[in-house]
């Protein structure tokens, strides 16, 4: 049964991208995507909150009861939430301001709880934590890709984590003279979202033509 | 005056779906005719000026008195739970048609990053009970004024001409888009130009 396991693993990559694909939780994808750095951090959240919820939720699968299984599934999100939040404030202040609103609405975040409904409250532990790892890393890539090209054209710059000498930004010459400032601004996130959709959707039906 | 600067600021300013993204997954799911638009954007509204003042009273008369203030995500999501629980209750006895028309949706209210967003802005913002009111008041309007105005857009759509590839969400991503350009007309410097603070 290997082959089954790494298929709950892959799938969240690309046939089933959360961002993407199933497009769901899309609140932080555009609203933090203005630096790379954010993005990182986003995803950082999210895949520990998924992963924990998807462990608890699946062992607590048969304990539930089905009439309630909404708010159980929320307090336990709410809860692994407030845990990230504390953990962030404390440890990188820096990502905790800068993601700002958008950590806390981790809780209402699609993915999460359309996770634990759709794939944990069926699945054995191994396999949701599969299914988590999984999707977290293809909310990882959708994130980050779009603050890669947000924060390329529209500013010049690539924010990474201070360490050491290195400052943590990464000018890019031509891009920084010329920028396309509104791809940094609300605007682009939802222009570029739009692109982005429908290249995807484009090569789906292009692989199902074959 | 502060309360003209803060419906201001959430209609126009700081429009909840076209600048901060917050109330997306309604937003392009229910916008597909104006009449569901218009039952989505007055339920959204009812949810967040109601939510608004009791996740404030929550917050100042139960958490910072026993000094619990970590409990804020928590204790907000449980109550605007339960708020959107009643309100399906009180449209599905008073309007039918309408329960119908929004049928999934509505329970979706309860993860609409809208209205936990506004709960959370208003105790960031450290607003008395009145502006949390206003806020949330404002809040739903401007997700009213997005979702109505898109769902106009989205009707004539339906009778133009799309390229395959970007048809349904992503044509609708990129007319948020453009109108999302058209709000950045409504600058910050608008509150200070009309002498409001």
């Amino acid at each position: 049964m290997k082959g089954n396991h790494m298929k709950e693993l892959t799938k969240g990559f690309f046939k089933e991208n959360p961002v993407f694909v199933i497009v769901l939780g899309l609140c932080p994808v555009l609203g933090v995507s203005t630096q790379v750095s954010n993005a990182i951090g986003m995803t950082a959240g999210v895949f520990f909150v998924l992963l924990f919820s998807n462990i608890i939720i699946s062992a607590l699968r048969n304990v539930i009861p089905g009439s309630i299984h909404i708010p159980a599934y929320i307090v336990v999100i709410a809860s692994l939430v407030t845990v990230t939040e504390m953990v962030m404030h404390a440890f990188v202040p820096a990502v905790y301001s800068a993601l700002g609103v958008y950590l806390p609405l981790i809780v209402v975040n699609c993915i999460i709880l359309g996770r634990a409904e759709a794939f944990a409250s069926k699945n054995t532990m191994l396999d949701s934590a599969l299914d988590a790892i999984g999707m977290s890393i293809g909310f990882g890539m959708g994130i980050t890709l779009i603050a890669l090209i947000r924060e390329l054209f529209g500013s010049g710059t690539i924010t990474l984590f201070p360490v050491g000498d290195f400052g943590g930004v990464i000018n890019i010459p031509w891009f920084y003279d010329n920028p396309v400032r509104v791809l940094s601004l609300a605007p682009g996130a939802l222009l570029l979202m739009g692109y982005l959709k429908a290249f995807f959707d484009w090569n789906t039906s292009r692989k199902k033509g074959k | 005056m502060a309360y003209i600067a803060i419906l201001l600021t959430f209609i126009f300013i700081n429009n909840f779906i076209l600048v901060q993204f917050l109330g997306l997954c309604p937003f392009i799911g229910v916008s597909k005719n104006s009449e569901n638009a218009i039952g989505m954007g007055a339920s959204v509204t009812f949810v967040t000026t109601v939510a608004s003042v009791v996740t404030w009273a929550i917050y100042y008369f139960l958490l910072v008195p026993f000094q619990l203030e970590y409990l804020q995500t928590l204790s907000f999501i449980l109550v605007i739970a339960s708020l959107v629980q009643l309100l399906e209750m009180v449209i599905q006895k008073i309007s039918p048609p309408l329960y119908k028309a929004l049928g999934i949706y509505l329970p979706l209210i309860t993860t609409n990053c809208a209205v936990l967003g506004i709960a959370i802005i208003n105790i960031t913002n450290s607003y008395n009970v009145m502006e949390a009111f206003t806020a949330g008041l404002a809040a739903g309007l401007g997700f009213t004024l997005a979702i109505v105005l898109m769902s106009n857009i989205r009707e004539r759509l339906d009778l133009q001409p799309v390229r395959r590839s970007f048809r349904g969400m992503p044509i609708a991503f990129i007319s948020a888009g453009l109108m999302a350009l058209a709000f950045m007309a409504f600058d910050k410097s608008l509150i200070t130009n009309l002498h409001l603070v």
